[in-house]
């Protein structure tokens, strides 16, 4: 769950007005990377170069969970040959990175997007389709 | 007959209290039911088993047949031939057999068992947001578009996405939507009938590494079998050792066949990941030389050896459909009704977090009576507004369908049934157009309860291939974002909610 207290509340008084998805980037392939292109509807809401900071940080840590490098075959070599019960004790790299992207989101949303009445839905409990910002009512809200 | 009525108000108003809730939706005798994991509400055409732990196919029988066949020939070499050949030769035989069976029963049972690569259906807002999109595209006419596609340059290589009109979502690309378990899989390569499952992107190591191992292991059995008899029948005369060991000669046959059929599958798989194409690009030729002189497979890396590493040592993606979490039975926030815009938002959410087949079979008793009589608003807990416009029955018929096929945001159903079927059809009649792979040959199943359709299982269902002249979605997807305002618009709302259910009154005549 990405959300804490302060969200909750906001939750429960606000009301949203509209939800904004942010989808994906095939042009380098399958590789999970999301568009930094800034919707429109976020024009008065946030920095457009805060927002295209925060996707392009999302960007970096996909990019690095799906990367192909000594680390990931030692892990695979590894789950081979151990006929992959060694996950059974141990976390994928992958699982590793996308609890860091779990972390990173929430602390975005306490620090940057809850205060302008939004909030970042991590892409993985949207099947990595989409990144969806909800935004809400412009009340004044937690302060 | 006045008492009557007002003691069954007063039951009802009775109950009513009783629940959580106090919206005429949800129905008096609803109990708060322990929560639900996904699964349980999982929309594709699975089986689930262990709690949402295991996950297949839903035909398995031919999954049950390869496994008996290679427990009972495993068995009848380690029961029969290994006593001989440990004695004659040496124990390390039955060693290597031991190890070779077990890693062959581990990666199949990995492979039925694990989720392909399942891309989970769009949530209600996102299929939304993608039909308002598609929709300002076509320039908001009332009939069902073409097949809907979206082109995107990956690595100097045009390639089109196309939109799944089941799973509501533009597919990334290598996914295809399999008919047989109504899903669409990332990086899908077939349906494997005899592992029962798809194979796709988390499961195709798994499923390379069994038919390998297998491979091995049904050489090694024929290789040790004919040794055992050959040996015997030094001893005692060729007809004398086939009698005492009639098992042997069960397992030759089993194994001469099996050796074709399985080194050759292997041999084409091997060939798929040195180039890093799926059977599906293959079958269709998509990145073939023969297409055109600059048509190469974007997603290869060049050599061997990395595209080897890629597929078999890369990381392994997590599954995206979270089966054993709950299910949200919570009700969001509803903002106090103070215009269009704030309701339509949160019931919106509300529907999309209690869709449960109960609600929806209740929600559609309550939009048809609600329709049988000419009445009333009913804002608080449903957005249908229902007015008669006769004015509108001209364009009925177009806009009734464009209601069943569009996505189900504006009526709280959690299985559009309708649309999926004509989607469903619409895959058979494309899957039926397609060349029968020559593997296929060794994948037949004989189930007489499937159509002969599905004895292709390499078959790649694809929506109904677009014509030449078709829509672009990709430049006006730029300028969507400006129209999404105007989606909650009161008055646009109404003459959708109306029109789904005009739809839906259509479809109980049905």
């Amino acid at each position: 769950m990405a959300e804490t207290h302060s969200l909750q509340d906001m939750r429960q008084q606000a009301a949203i007005t509209a939800k904004v998805f942010i989808q994906r980037d095939y042009s380098s392939g399958t590789m999970c990377q999301f568009q930094t292109k800034f919707p429109s509807e976020l024009e008065n809401r946030i920095d457009k170069q805060q927002f295209e900071e925060t996707v392009r940080a999302l960007n970096n840590m996909y990019a690095e969970a799906e990367k192909l490098g000594s680390q990931s075959y030692i892990e695979g070599c590894l789950a081979c040959l151990t006929a992959y019960t060694v996950f059974l004790c141990m976390e994928t790299h992958y699982e590793k990175v996308l609890k860091k992207i779990a972390k990173y989101i929430q602390e975005q949303n306490d620090k940057i997007y809850a205060p302008r009445g939004l909030l970042l839905t991590d892409p993985i409990e949207r099947g990595l389709r989409v990144v969806e910002i909800t935004i809400f009512e412009d009340r004044s809200l937690t302060r | 007959m006045h008492l009557g009525v007002s003691e069954s108000m007063r039951e009802c108003e009775y109950s009513q209290i009783s629940t959580r809730s106090s919206t005429p939706m949800e129905t008096p005798y609803k109990k708060r039911t322990p929560k639900k994991r996904k699964w349980e509400i999982f929309p594709g055409r699975n089986k689930f088993y262990c709690d949402g732990r295991i996950m297949m196919a839903k035909q398995t029988g031919v999954f049950y047949l390869t496994l008996i066949l290679i427990l009972v020939t495993c068995g009848l070499f380690f029961t029969f031939d290994c006593p001989f050949l440990a004695q004659q030769l040496t124990p390390v035989i039955p060693v290597i057999g031991g190890v070779l069976f077990l890693f062959v029963l581990g990666t199949l049972l990995r492979t039925s068992f694990s989720d392909p690569g399942v891309l989970p259906r769009a949530s209600p807002d996102e299929a939304a947001d993608l039909e308002r999109q598609i929709d300002v595209a076509n320039g908001g006419t009332g009939y069902r578009p073409p097949p809907r596609t979206k082109e995107v340059v990956i690595n100097g290589q045009t390639v089109k996405l196309k939109y799944c009109f089941t799973c509501k979502i533009f597919r990334p690309p290598r996914a295809s939507h399999c008919s047989l378990c109504d899903n669409c899989v990332e990086r899908f390569d077939h349906h494997c009938p005899w592992v029962g499952n798809c194979v796709g992107r988390r499961n195709y190591r798994f499923f390379y590494m069994f038919i390998l191992s297998l491979s091995f292991l049904t050489i090694f059995i024929f290789a040790f079998v004919i040794t055992h008899i050959i040996l015997s029948s030094h001893q005692n005369g060729f007809l004398s050792a086939l009698k005492n060991s009639p098992a042997s000669v069960l397992e030759v046959v089993v194994c001469f066949f099996s050796v074709w059929s399985i080194v050759g599958l292997s041999g084409f798989h091997t060939y798929l990941i040195s180039s890093n194409q799926t059977t599906n690009e293959d079958i269709k030729g998509s990145w073939s030389s023969k297409r055109g002189k600059d048509n190469y497979n974007p997603y290869s890396y060049g050599n061997i050896f990395t595209n080897c590493c890629a597929a078999l040592c890369g990381p392994l993606p997590p599954s995206l459909i979270d089966r054993r979490g709950f299910v949200e039975a919570d009700v969001p926030q509803l903002a106090p009704p103070t215009n269009g815009i704030t309701i339509y938002g949160s019931t919106q959410s509300q529907q999309s977090h209690t869709c449960d087949q109960d609600q929806c079979i209740q929600s559609t008793k309550f939009v048809l009576q609600a329709a049988a009589t000419p009445l009333l608003q009913h804002q608080s807990s449903e957005p249908v507004i229902l007015t008669t416009s006769p004015e509108n029955g001209g364009t009925l018929p177009g806009r009734a369908s464009l209601a069943l096929t569009g996505p189900c945001t504006s009526l709280p159903l959690g299985q559009p049934t309708p649309p999926t079927s004509t989607s469903s059809l619409s895959c058979h009649e494309a899957a039926d157009k397609l060349p029968v792979h020559g593997h296929t040959l060794t994948h037949n199943h004989s189930n007489p309860l499937q159509e002969s359709l599905f004895q292709h299982h390499f078959l790649t269902p694809e929506e109904v291939p677009s014509p030449p002249g078709m829509l672009h979605c990709g430049s006006p997807m730029g300028h969507s974002h400006t129209t999404q305002a105007g989606f909650y618009d009161p008055a646009s709302q109404d003459s959708l909610h109306e029109d789904s259910v005009r739809g839906l009154v259509k479809l109980s005549s049905v």
